[in-house]
């Protein structure tokens, strides 16, 4: 699936200028519906755990006389059996999960690239090597092996989980990258680079990486989803640090004091919803990506391929049109629409 | 044949692989914590279970690495993986058997389900596309960022609280005296709807979304155009041309999204203080009872590998390629 993600399904038609296409493409990436909702909430929680410690009307972690109180103007989550003020223990707590998210997220697309993009591009018995390491990390599962480790560490800050998510969390992006690196190590533009005497390392940084970027956005957008869960997981069963705020920390004090049975849904609901929703956010993201990648996904009600029988219509399916070869992957991505229209006008039986 | 034989070779160096980080990370880690529950306990140990520990750990400074590594498999070979201290003084193994059935059966039963009905749902959403199916795409994405446990206290406080239809905790009726009959079986049953189901709703929709996918590709190549032009009942060409092409690379996706699943699992057991394995590493971190965590570790990647191997065996059934000699 993913190996033709990104191939170019078609060329820039002849008469298209290339700058301007380019640039009318980066728009549509972002005028996707899907993107933009995904970004424009992940803007929101970036603005929060920025800004969250100074909006939050009180200090989290202080205790007051209001116990165990549903949310109110006062208190618009409630507030905990010591009386501390949930809506700020969620504001605060968004910058420690953030920041996870995006370290182990970096850390983690930094590993799979190297070791991705080596393993296909090297070939040979490196790639034997570096897709069978790839490939036990893949099958073992990774809560467990990072429950074990950020146990045995004796201080697990939120840099140090941030680690050790990423070095269980790189191995899917490797492999989606060396596939990736293998089908474009054939095409000619790389061929030609190499007949031009360019070094390995030019090849794989100035040939190979432009058009692997938006597997690799897509792989990191990935990682933050799992890292995000992987922490609050870990702050929720007591294994990462729980003197410093974030949702997971909440649902671990929530559960120890018998919120539940107490019937006080305010105290995990909120952070819970949060953690789904940036969740969410991520997802569309990178539906958005997968959509820009491979127009086939994209949900339109006109359905390429998908021809529907009926006594008394012969279906025409348009051929798809000839493929200039070699065009970029970046250029290449113009052609949806190109077959898109082919389709609408042609394609309908009167 | 050599396809499996392949994939069989991959299992062992993937068990080896684990088993050898097992016992690398606590010889890795800085600090010694095991030696401070070993003197905790100082007078209760026998001799030969502090043995069974050091070996475990590391602790034998006299020993080079290499001898410390051929001990521990001497030791795995005896089945023998250390005392718990959570469940002093009963091994690890012993914890280990009494607890795997409970999760074996819950994650077993669950993921099958969730397969079954995810696939089907992503059969017929990618091939409807554009029907009102799709507008379960957002619905399934919010719910597969939902974490396993959270959906878990939700609905313990749905329906175990709020309205007392299910029980909160537990894998069986307490009063009950474990065994084949039918008042425990149907005891165990009803306790595990609730964690059955919170996983089942997890699960399901990372397989909706990639057999719906699959699914949208798949329908748009040419051996599924000619299968409706030769006249083909639409219900053959759906299942028969295009399902049977997509869902192969749900069945070796398998491999990546029970190890997500297990992860899931082991969170709603917790949650819901279910008798598994999962339960038994919640009580083994808040206690830092290292042997009974690198236990459950070691367990749950050997099912792993297991589970992975008979995805494999089907996949070989599915697809004729692999059958091929050569």
């Amino acid at each position: 699936m993913t190996v033709q993600a990104t191939d170019p399904a078609g060329g820039v038609p002849a008469e298209t200028a290339a700058p301007p296409a380019a640039r009318r493409d980066r728009l549509r990436f972002l005028r996707n519906g899907k993107t933009a909702t995904g970004l424009a909430i992940l803007g929101l929680f970036v603005l929060l755990a920025v800004a969250g410690q100074w909006l939050a009307p009180h200090d989290p972690s202080a205790m007051s006389d209001d116990v165990l109180q549903p949310p109110s103007l006062e208190h618009p989550f409630g507030t905990t059996q010591t009386g501390q003020d949930i809506f700020s223990q969620v504001l605060v707590g968004t910058r420690g999960v953030l920041v996870v998210g995006f370290i182990a997220g970096f850390f983690a697309t930094l590993l799979s690239v190297l070791i991705g993009v080596s393993a296909g591009f090297l070939g040979g018995i490196a790639d034997e090597l570096l897709s069978a390491f790839t490939n036990i990390f893949l099958v073992i599962p990774g809560l467990p092996l990072i429950i074990i480790i950020a146990s045995f560490l004796p201080d697990s800050g939120d840099v140090v989980i941030a680690v050790v998510i990423s070095l269980t969390a790189w191995a899917w992006g490797a492999r989606v990258l060396r596939a990736q690196t293998l089908s474009l190590r054939g095409r000619d533009y790389v061929q030609a680079a190499r007949a031009t005497g360019e070094s390995t390392w030019r090849i794989i940084v100035f040939e190979i990486l432009p058009n692997l970027t938006a597997v690799i956005a897509s792989g990191f957008v990935g990682t933050v989803i799992f890292a995000v869960l992987s922490e609050i997981t870990l702050a929720f069963i007591g294994v990462a640090d729980i003197s410093h705020w974030n949702w997971g920390t909440i649902l671990f004090w929530a559960q120890s004091n018998q919120a539940l049975g107490q019937g006080a849904w305010w105290w995990f609901v909120p952070a819970g919803l949060c953690i789904a929703l940036l969740g969410t956010a991520l997802s569309l993201i990178n539906f958005g990506i997968d959509e820009f990648v491979n127009p086939r996904l994209r949900t339109a009600a006109r359905v390429r391929g998908a021809i529907r029988m009926r006594v008394g219509f012969t279906p025409v399916a348009r051929a798809p049109r000839p493929v200039p070869k070699g065009a970029g992957a970046s250029e290449g991505s113009k052609a949806p629409e190109d077959s898109e229209g082919s389709e609408r006008t042609e394609g309908t039986p009167a | 044949m050599k396809f499996v034989l392949q994939r069989l070779a991959f299992y062992l160096l993937t068990a080896w692989a684990a088993i050898t980080i097992n016992f690398l990370i606590p010889r890795l880690m800085p600090g010694d914590p095991v030696q401070s529950l070993i003197a905790r306990y100082q007078g209760q140990l026998s001799s030969k279970s502090i043995a069974s520990l050091e070996t475990l750990f590391g602790l034998d400074q006299d020993r080079s690495l290499w001898q410390q590594y051929l001990d521990y498999w001497a030791n795995l070979a005896r089945g023998d993986l250390g005392l718990s201290f959570t469940f002093f003084p009963t091994p690890v193994s012993e914890v280990m058997a009494q607890s795997l059935p409970w999760t074996l059966a819950l994650v077993g039963t669950t993921t099958l389900i969730s397969f079954l009905i995810g696939t089907g749902i992503g059969i017929f959403a990618g091939w409807r596309r554009g029907s009102w199916l799709d507008g379960l795409l957002p619905v399934t994405t919010f719910i597969s960022a939902i974490p396993y446990f959270w959906l878990g206290l939700i609905a313990i406080s749905l329906f175990a609280v709020q309205w007392p239809i299910f029980p909160a905790a537990g894998g069986y009726d307490t009063s009950l005296v474990p065994g084949l009959d039918a008042a425990f079986l149907s005891s165990a049953l009803y306790h595990a709807v609730l964690p059955g189901v919170t996983i089942v709703l997890s699960a399901m929709a990372g397989w909706i979304l990639g057999m719906r996918n699959m699914m949208v590709t798949v329908s748009s190549e040419d051996y599924v155009m000619v299968a409706q032009a030769k006249g083909l009942p639409e219900r053959r060409v759906m299942f028969s041309y295009a399902a049977r092409n997509a869902i192969l690379p749900n069945v070796s996706g398998f491999a990546l999204s029970l190890g997500f699943i297990v992860g899931g699992t082991l969170l709603v057991e917790m949650v819901f203080s279910y008798p598994g394995i999962g339960y038994v590493l919640f009580q083994g971190v808040n206690a830092k009872d290292y042997p009974l965590m690198q236990g459950v570790f070691l367990i749950i990647t050997l099912a792993v590998l297991a589970a992975n191997l008979l995805a494999d065996l089907l996949y070989v059934l599915l697809d004729p390629r692999t059958r091929k000699e050569g």
